[in-house]
């Protein structure tokens, strides 16, 4: 098994498309990163209106942490569809591209070569988001400096201590990595069904987006559905910004507001990976190859 | 001892037939070649060999086993290329050889590979990416591909596509060294029958999915059972006349032309008796290639 | 006519003397006086205690701070390594940064019991017009010459109330606790700015709309007085 997840990590990294979103993710970064150091300072003052009619903030605002939770907000909901380019294309292309034939007349079942698929485009999905890590987190550390992180959220601020800052980006982007791989395992779905690239990466974007809009429209009849989509659960990486608070009104150092959010939203997560991957070997066992 | 033993397997594809109640053996050794027109059903039969294509009905047994169940421990003796050969553009041959040689059980030397790439005259070209290859190229290292792990069996689905004359006579040449050499069993399919008339032992003609014959290529190639095309004055008394007479049992139903599978030794006689009837004989023409003979079945059937 | 001029100037100084001193006990009081002289004992102090931070819509932990004063009225909260959040233009608030400018008249209005002490409360009117605030009044323990609560309204930044407890720093007029109190305004960030979409908790809502009155609370524990501040600090 080891062998095939190498083979396909190998042709993963071989491949020029491959690189397209690791330069997208760094294109992006570098540009809000280079916006928001020149410019930071205004887009704080917007944010902080209303808090500044009250009061007074001292500090290192803009500071690397906040860069990030900035940086992450806007990307995830990009990466996906980066995520989608590969993933989407891992049974897909192979077949469009007459290949899929090869690998299946080798002495490993169906199953295994789409596990290794899966596993070495997850492989790819994880890189991707250790590189967008890197780039939002330590380098905006490195160019923006670190301190508390001042969280503006829609009805409520959040001041989180330096030093309870960076576990909180570990579990945020562990949270994420299920996400993506959420994504992955759906473009593998789509990739089994068809025989060419095109049709099974703009198939996940367009169920990501439509997902999406179901999960953010607050409609009575959609928020029925709701809890069962997976876009409902992407983002709750941002409940790991989220602090409980003592009956003092006091934040509770190290502490994470609705864990049990959390830990829901990792089973419903898990739970279409396992679908949409189960279903990809069922399809795939059941095909005939011709291309 | 038979290493691919197909019963009655037939495939369906809705309401269209592309393989109906076939059934052939290989023998251990053999070079078998597998004939057919383009969408005659040999590529399908091929991939439900090598369990690309699951059959709608009908066994295959693999070195004595059923596909099915053994695939994994089947497919690690044997080596395929299937129709096109369509590889990954961004890699290289020897990269391509590298990466099939890693799914196998087995290990591979690096030597392997250098042999491997020289065996089908690609050593030369080792390291430059497949995008920048002729798909005669790529058909060798296709073929490559599916020795580079020393199989037992060897399938070739039409190997010599896209090759120049010289390519098939490589390969005509690497398919008689596999198989008298180094003993392996090879199935190759094809439908420019010309080459596979020269190489294999067996073959096997299938058309719309059907079999049309099977038979020892020496055989159908028997001299003394060739099939001969007779032009005259006027075909049409000629063939009233062969078909009431004693030549009556050589003549094959044809739609056009006259056709008779008659020994040579009959000729003089036949044309002496077309001759005194008043027919005049314009032209013999002997069909002794199974190219012809092919043609022929496939087209009247 | 030389003892006389001389005569006619000391009557002069003297009744000038008398008019000004006259002038200062109609604006003055004594207790603001006594407290005010406490207070001037001060002439800077670096103090380190912790801030909690009480407003609906903030969630905050205690934090590490260093208040550091220095007369006439420069004062600088500092958090530890950490951002501070402070009323508007409450913190310069302090009794120290009120009597220091020295620059307002005051007005008894009684006495009054406060968490079971009988404090006088006095009014402080500014004279200065570029003092930033209008009123203050001043709840004093006339014994212990301390104060324990004030309630400014200022130009900009609307009221605040500073309540203060006292401990070993009670002699300077130093206090071990401040307690700022002040109103709050709305809060709110459009979802398409924060990209909250669909998870919003009414409830929390409602409550944050609710209370709208924060407070800022600085406990101290060491004060470090008159060791000298540079004034890049502030």
């Amino acid at each position: 098994m080891w062998s095939i997840i190498n083979v396909e990590l190998y042709k993963i990294f071989r491949r020029p498309r491959t690189y397209i979103a690791f330069g997208a993710i760094a294109a992006l970064i570098i540009v809000i990163q280079l916006g928001l150091k020149i410019d930071g300072n205004t887009y704080a003052a917007f944010l902080m209106k209303d808090i500044n009619d009250t009061l007074t903030v001292d500090g290192k605002v803009l500071n690397g942490y906040l860069i990030c939770y900035i940086l992450l907000q806007l990307l995830l909901v990009h990466v996906p569809l980066l995520v989608a380019l590969i993933a989407a294309d891992m049974i897909s292309g192979e077949a469009n591209l007459g290949t899929l034939r090869l690998l299946f007349t080798t002495p490993f079942s169906r199953t295994h070569w789409v596990l290794a698929k899966f596993i070495a485009a997850s492989v790819y999905t994880i890189l991707l988001l250790i590189w967008l890590a890197f780039l939002a987190l330590f380098v905006s550390m490195w160019v923006f400096g670190t301190d508390d992180l001042f969280l503006m959220k829609s009805n409520y601020v959040v001041l989180i201590q330096q030093n309870d800052v960076l576990w909180r980006y570990v579990g945020a982007f562990v949270f994420a990595s299920f996400s993506l791989l959420t994504v992955t395992s759906l473009g593998f779905l789509m990739s089994s069904l068809s025989n060419n690239s095109i049709g099974p990466i703009v198939g996940t974007m367009s169920a990501i987006v439509f997902f999406t809009i179901l999960s953010t429209l607050n409609i009575p009849l959609f928020n029925l559905v709701k809890p069962y989509l997976f876009t409902t659960h992407m983002n709750n990486w941002k409940e790991f910004f989220d602090i409980q608070v003592n009956a003092n009104n006091e934040a509770i150092h190290g502490s994470i507001l609705n864990i049990p959010k959390i830990k829901n939203s990792l089973w419903v997560l898990t739970f279409h990976i396992i679908l949409f991957v189960s279903a990809s070997i069922i399809i795939i066992k059941k095909k005939d190859i011709l291309s | 001892m038979s290493v691919i033993k197909v019963q009655h397997i037939s495939k369906h594809f809705g309401s269209l037939k592309a393989v109906d109640d076939l059934s052939f053996e290989v023998q251990a050794g053999q070079v078998f070649g597998f004939l057919g027109q383009n969408g005659s059903g040999k590529s399908t039969t091929i991939r439900m060999l090598l369990s690309l294509i699951h059959p709608t009905s009908g066994s295959i047994e693999i070195f004595g086993k059923p596909i099915e169940k053994n695939r994994e421990t089947i497919l690690e003796q044997v080596g395929a290329i299937i129709e096109r050969p369509d590889l990954y553009p961004y890699l290289s041959a020897q990269e391509h050889l590298q990466l099939f040689a890693k799914v196998r059980k087995q290990r591979i030397a690096t030597t392997n590979i250098k042999e491997t790439l020289e065996k089908v005259g690609l050593a030369n070209r080792a390291n430059d990416k497949v995008q920048t290859f002729s798909l005669g190229m790529k058909q060798r290292l296709g073929i490559a591909i599916a020795l580079v792990h020393n199989p037992s069996l060897i399938i070739l689905d039409e190997p010599t596509n896209g090759l120049d004359p010289q390519g098939i006579a490589d390969i005509r040449q690497l398919i008689q060294h596999l198989a008298k050499e180094e003993g392996k069993t090879v199935l190759v399919s094809s439908h420019l029958l010309s080459e596979i008339e020269q190489v294999a032992h067996q073959i096997l003609i299938i058309h719309q999915g059907k079999k049309m014959v099977e038979g020892v290529t020496k055989e159908l190639l028997d001299p003394q059972k060739r099939i001969v095309q007779i032009k005259t004055t006027d075909d049409a008394n000629a063939l009233q006349l062969i078909a009431v007479g004693s030549f009556s049992n050589y003549l094959l139903p044809r739609k056009e032309g006259i056709f008779l599978k008659i020994p040579t030794y009959e000729i003089p006689l036949l044309n002496e008796t077309l001759v005194k009837a008043g027919v005049a004989l314009l032209g013999i023409e002997t069909k002794n290639s199974l190219e012809d003979y092919f043609l022929q079945i496939t087209s009247n059937a | 006519m030389k003892k006389n001029t001389i005569l006619f100037f000391a009557s002069s100084l003297f009744s000038l003397c008398l008019l000004i001193s006259v002038t200062a006990l109609a604006q003055t009081d004594p207790l603001i006086e006594k407290v005010a002289q406490k207070l001037a004992l001060v002439n800077d102090y670096v103090a380190e205690g912790t801030m909690k931070t009480d407003v609906s819509f903030i969630k905050a932990s205690l934090g590490k701070v260093k208040v550091y004063f220095k007369k006439p009225n420069l004062l600088k909260v500092k958090k530890e390594g950490g951002i501070s959040l402070l009323p508007r233009g409450g913190v310069s608030l302090t009794i120290n940064s009120l009597l220091n400018t020295k620059q307002y008249t005051t007005i008894p209005v009684g006495t009054q019991l406060l968490n079971g002490k009988n404090v006088s409360v006095i009014k402080l009117i500014p004279t200065d017009d570029n003092l930033d605030w209008v009123i203050s009044t001043l709840w004093i323990d006339p014994l212990e010459a301390l104060v324990y609560k004030t309630a400014t309204t200022t130009k900009e930044n609307g009221s605040y109330e500073i309540n203060m407890q006292y401990g070993e720093y009670a002699k300077q007029g130093l206090a071990s606790k401040i307690i700022f109190s002040f109103n709050t305004k709305d809060y709110k960030l459009p979802n398409g700015i924060t990209l909250e979409f669909g998870d919003e908790d009414p409830t929390a809502k409602q409550k944050a709309l609710k209370n709208k009155k924060g407070t800022i609370e600085i406990t101290y524990s060491k004060y470090t007085i008159n060791k000298g501040i540079p004034n890049n600090i502030f």
